[in-house]
C-alpha cells in the first residue's frame, strides 16, 4: 500500500515539475513514469535494503541516464527532458533547505554537516547520469563492432 | 548574398540558436556541440565554440570573424531546448535552409511558450503536497502544504514580473511559504511545520541546478559549472534567508 502511495505521488510530483520546467506536453507521461520508477528504486533501496541515502541516489540516477538515453533516442528529443524530470524526487531538496536553515539559525556545525550531504548527493546523481551515458556509448560501440566483425566474413 | 555576408549570417543563426539553448537552461557540453555540429553542416570545419552560462564566444577560425553573444538570464525551460534540437537536426540533415532555420530560430526567440500561470500554480501546489507525502510527512499536511506551495510559487511569478533581481523574488516567495507555513501550524490546521516547509519549497529551490553543475564539472567545463554552483547557492541562501525571517516574525 505504501509502495502504491509513493507511486502515484511521485508520478504526479514528476508531472507537476515538467509542467513548471515547461517539458514539451506530449511527453510528460513519459517524465511521469520516469520519475515514478526512479523515486521507487531509490525509496525501496533505503527502506527496505537500509542503503544510504548517497548510494540510493547513485542507483536511481543510473537508471534514469539509461532509460533517458533509450526515450531521447527513440522519441527524438533531447535527453535532458528526461533527466530532469527522472531526478527530481532524487533531488537534495530537502537536504540543501536544512542546510540554508541551520546554517541562517547560526548552527554551523549542522549546516555544514548537511551542506556537505548536499554536495554527495547531488555528486552521485551527477555521477550515475554520466556512468549511464558511458556504459551506452561503450555496449554502442561493442554492438558495432561485433556487427562488423559479422559483415566482414559471413558464415 | 556574398560569401563574406553569408559567413555573418551563419554566425548570427548558430549563436542565436547557442542563446537559446543556454537561456533555458541547456548543458553546457550539449550547447557547444550543436553549435559545432550545425557549423560543420554548413562546411564551416574549424568552428570553434566557448560556451559559459553568460556569454558565448564562437569563431571560425583564422581570419574569419569571431563573434560573442551575452546572456543576461536563464530560466529553466524545456520546451525551447527541445524545439531548437530539432530546427538543428533539420539543419544538419540538410532539411531545411539556414535562412529557414534563422526565421524559425527568431520565432523561439520571442516567444517562452510556458504554459499560463494559472496552471503552474496549480502544477506547483500540487507538487509541493506529493513531496510532503515523499518526505514522509502526514496527509493531514497535505493541504496546507499545496496553499503554501501555491502561493509561494505565485508570488515568485509576480515579483518577478515586478524586478528583474531573481535573488530578491525568491527570497519574497520563501517569506511568504513560510508566513503560510508557520500559521498553519499556529491555527491547527498543520501539524509538523517541517515537512511542510520541506515540501512546498521544493518548486523552488535549485535542485536540478545543482545536479546541472556538478554535471558541467564532470565534463570538463569548469567555468560553467563553478558558475552555476554559484548560482543555486545563492538561490539556496535565498530560500534559507527567507524561511529564516518568516519564522522568526511568527
Amino acid at each position: 500500500m505504501d509502495y502504491i502511495i509513493q507511486a502515484i505521488v511521485s508520478f504526479f510530483a514528476s508531472v507537476c515539475f515538467g509542467v513548471i520546467f515547461n517539458a514539451p506536453f506530449r511527453k510528460l507521461l513519459y517524465c511521469g513514469v520516469v520519475g515514478m520508477i526512479s523515486w521507487l528504486i531509490y525509496f525501496m533501496l533505503t527502506d527496505v535494503y537500509s542503503f544510504d541515502v548517497i548510494h540510493a541516489s547513485f542507483a536511481s540516477a543510473l537508471f534514469v541516464g539509461i532509460c533517458a538515453h533509450m526515450l531521447a533516442k527513440r522519441l527524438r528529443v533531447p535527453m535532458m527532458i528526461f533527466n530532469v524530470s527522472g531526478i527530481i524526487p532524487l533531488v537534495p531538496g530537502g537536504t540543501s533547505y536544512n542546510a540554508m536553515r541551520s546554517l541562517m539559525e547560526n548552527n554551523f556545525t549542522m549546516g555544514v554537516q548537511h551542506s556537505a550531504r548536499v554536495f554527495m548527493i547531488a555528486g552521485a546523481i551527477a555521477m550515475g547520469i554520466v556512468f549511464a551515458e558511458v556504459l551506452i556509448q561503450v555496449t554502442r560501440n561493442m554492438i558495432a563492432k561485433r556487427k562488423k566483425r559479422l559483415g566482414q566474413n559471413p558464415l | 548574398m556574398d560569401y563574406n555576408e553569408r559567413t555573418e549570417f551563419a554566425i548570427d543563426c548558430f549563436l542565436l540558436a547557442g542563446r537559446i539553448m543556454m537561456e533555458s537552461g541547456a548543458e553546457t557540453y550539449r550547447v557547444e556541440d550543436t553549435m559545432i555540429r550545425m557549423a560543420h553542416s554548413q562546411g564551416m570545419m574549424s568552428a570553434q565554440s566557448y560556451v559559459t552560462p553568460t556569454g558565448i564566444i564562437f569563431s571560425l577560425g583564422r581570419t574569419q570573424p569571431t563573434r560573442i553573444t551575452s546572456i543576461p538570464n536563464r530560466v529553466t525551460n524545456l520546451h525551447r531546448i527541445s524545439l531548437v534540437n530539432t530546427i538543428s537536426r533539420k539543419l544538419t540533415s540538410s532539411i531545411i535552409t539556414l535562412e529557414e532555420a534563422y526565421d524559425e530560430l527568431k520565432k523561439i526567440e520571442k516567444k517562452n511558450y510556458m504554459l499560463p500561470n494559472y496552471v503552474q500554480i496549480l502544477a506547483a501546489a500540487i507538487a509541493s503536497g506529493c513531496f510532503l507525502i515523499m518526505f514522509q510527512g502526514i496527509w493531514q499536511d497535505f493541504v496546507p502544504a499545496m496553499i503554501a506551495g501555491g502561493l509561494g510559487y505565485w508570488v515568485l511569478l509576480l515579483v518577478t514580473d515586478v524586478t528583474k533581481v531573481k535573488f530578491f523574488s525568491e527570497f519574497i516567495a520563501s517569506v511568504a511559504v513560510g508566513v503560510v507555513a508557520a500559521l498553519a501550524v499556529q491555527l491547527g490546521v498543520g501539524q509538523q511545520i517541517d515537512t511542510i516547509i520541506i515540501g512546498s519549497v521544493m518548486p523552488l529551490v535549485p535542485g536540478v541546478i545543482i545536479t546541472i553543475a556538478i554535471r558541467d564539472l564532470m565534463a570538463g567545463h569548469f567555468t560553467s559549472g563553478l558558475a552555476r554552483g554559484i548560482e543555486a547557492l545563492l538561490t539556496a541562501f535565498a530560500i534559507g534567508s527567507g524561511i529564516a525571517l518568516a519564522l522568526t516574525i511568527l
